[in-house]
């Protein structure tokens, strides 16, 4: 229990997905201009995230490890894409509503290089599967964490007068860079 | 032999991967804490996108429509994990200092990002050098962003000093390193810094004409303005893009008639 919330607080602060290993960082950038999209995306992720971290993990130590472990690159890659085809499939057919407030970002999911950064993770830090998927899971709520943050700032920056060449993508970069240093306040939180 | 070097050079400067296209951002900011991090991984990167490029070209008649995404992953996958084993059994300390994100170049939207827009439709021999140009457009971009990293946080180029640092213990007056640069914000802040200057030297009215994505900002991720962008499915648009695109014609046609 006590190494479950030590990964569960590591993986969503202390870590933080995108503002100290700069995995997700397209949607981080791309769909952050409106707390409203930025959360179904946060949703979103954390959904497919915590849904791959578990049947990956479940693939790699019941069939990939200990022979084929060399495979799993492409076996992940193609397992997360499936996936996330999948999703779409059960979520368009069974809870429309939900399909409603996800589908959209669910196609830009399976090139967010969070999904196979934390299936990786998984394996290099030896995670059973219940571990990996609370890992995803923290993961996952630390990039929502991460990516509604920046859409209030950009929600309320969108009133300033940005010098031209700081509009767009470098003054979200400068943003981040400070969220960043803030985060850093956390590493103290797990010895 | 002139659309080969035309493709070098499009790769390299017109459509310089990092600066421009802003492709490739994951590893760009992570691993560029020193420059010979970023030559390893962007020469890893161009190995993968040459080969790759030229593989999809050259199938590019045998892979049906309908599942050419999985087809270039698996095809991508395939020599990232031979990369990845040329690198852990030939250079150790680089694929150490790189870990994760050598995997990870699968994901890379760089090579997605041309194996759809380009390999996917042109001859092997022009593929093959859009992947170096490309590939060689990003290890200049991710090099450059290692150089000046390791610059201002510790003082040296690969590794070679450059500036005399600051000694407290021997007395030694000089450069006292700011350390938050070699740190994951450094990573933000030079990077801003950089696209900062290359914007200062742009024309502002340069996307005139044309309209971006309207859920993912215009310059964001190839692949959001390309196949993943859910706004080329029709039936998965949000109700506000389909506002905005009411009120863009709208806009267009008053200013028409």
């Amino acid at each position: 229990m006590k190494t479950l919330i030590v990964i569960l607080i590591s993986s969503a602060i202390v870590n933080n997905v995108v503002l100290s290993q700069f995995l997700g960082l397209c949607p981080f950038l791309g769909v952050s201009s409106q707390i409203k999209t930025a959360a179904g995306m946060g949703a979103a992720v954390i959904f497919v995230i915590t849904l791959s971290s578990l049947v990956t993990s479940t693939i790699y130590s019941t069939i990939l490890y200990p022979e084929y472990d060399y495979l799993q690159t492409i076996v992940f890659i193609l397992v997360i894409a499936a996936l996330v085809q999948l999703v779409e499939l059960v979520l368009k057919k069974y809870m429309h509503s939900l399909y409603k407030a996800l589908g959209v970002y669910l196609p830009l999911i399976t090139t967010n290089c969070a999904v196979l950064g934390v299936a990786l993770k998984n394996v290099t830090n030896s995670y059973n599967i219940i571990e990996s998927t609370v890992n995803g899971f923290a993961t996952a709520v630390g990039f929502t964490i991460a990516i509604v943050m920046m859409a209030g700032i950009r929600e309320k920056m969108a009133y300033n007068d940005v010098d031209h060449a700081f509009r767009g993508k470098p003054i979200v970069l400068v943003t981040a860079g400070l969220m960043a240093m803030a985060f850093f306040g956390f590493s103290g939180l797990i010895g | 032999m002139n659309s080969c070097m035309e493709r070098l050079y499009n790769g390299i400067i017109k459509e310089n991967p990092t600066f421009v296209l802003s492709l490739g951002m994951c590893s760009t900011l992570a691993i560029t804490t020193s420059a010979i991090n970023g030559i390893g991984m962007g020469l890893a990167t161009t190995v993968v996108l040459a080969l790759s490029n030229a593989m999809i070209s050259l199938l590019r008649n045998v892979i049906p429509d309908s599942v050419r995404m999985p087809s270039y992953i698996v095809i991508v996958a395939t020599f990232v994990t031979v990369v990845q084993f040329l690198l852990q059994g030939f250079v150790p300390s680089l694929y150490n200092a790189l870990g994760i994100y050598i995997p990870l170049i699968v994901v890379n939207c760089i090579i997605l990002g041309r194996a759809e827009s380009y390999a996917s439709k042109n001859p092997v021999l022009e593929s093959l050098f859009d992947g170096i140009g490309m590939g060689l457009g990003f290890t200049l971009g991710i090099t450059g962003v290692g150089v000046i990293r390791e610059l201002i946080g510790s003082g040296s180029i690969f590794g070679v000093p450059i500036i005399p640092l600051a000694d407290a213990s021997a007395g030694k007056a000089g450069y006292e390193p700011i350390t938050i640069f070699v740190l994951a914000p450094g990573a933000f802040f030079v990077l801003a810094g950089l696209i900062v200057v290359i914007n200062s030297f742009k024309r502002t009215d340069r996307r005139k004409g044309r309209q971006g994505s309207l859920i993912c900002d215009e310059e964001s991720c190839f692949t959001c303005t390309n196949w993943a962008c859910p706004e080329n499915k029709n039936d998965n648009k949000p109700e506000y893009v389909i506002k905005k695109e009411a009120l863009l014609q709208k806009a267009q046609g008053g200013r028409n008639s």
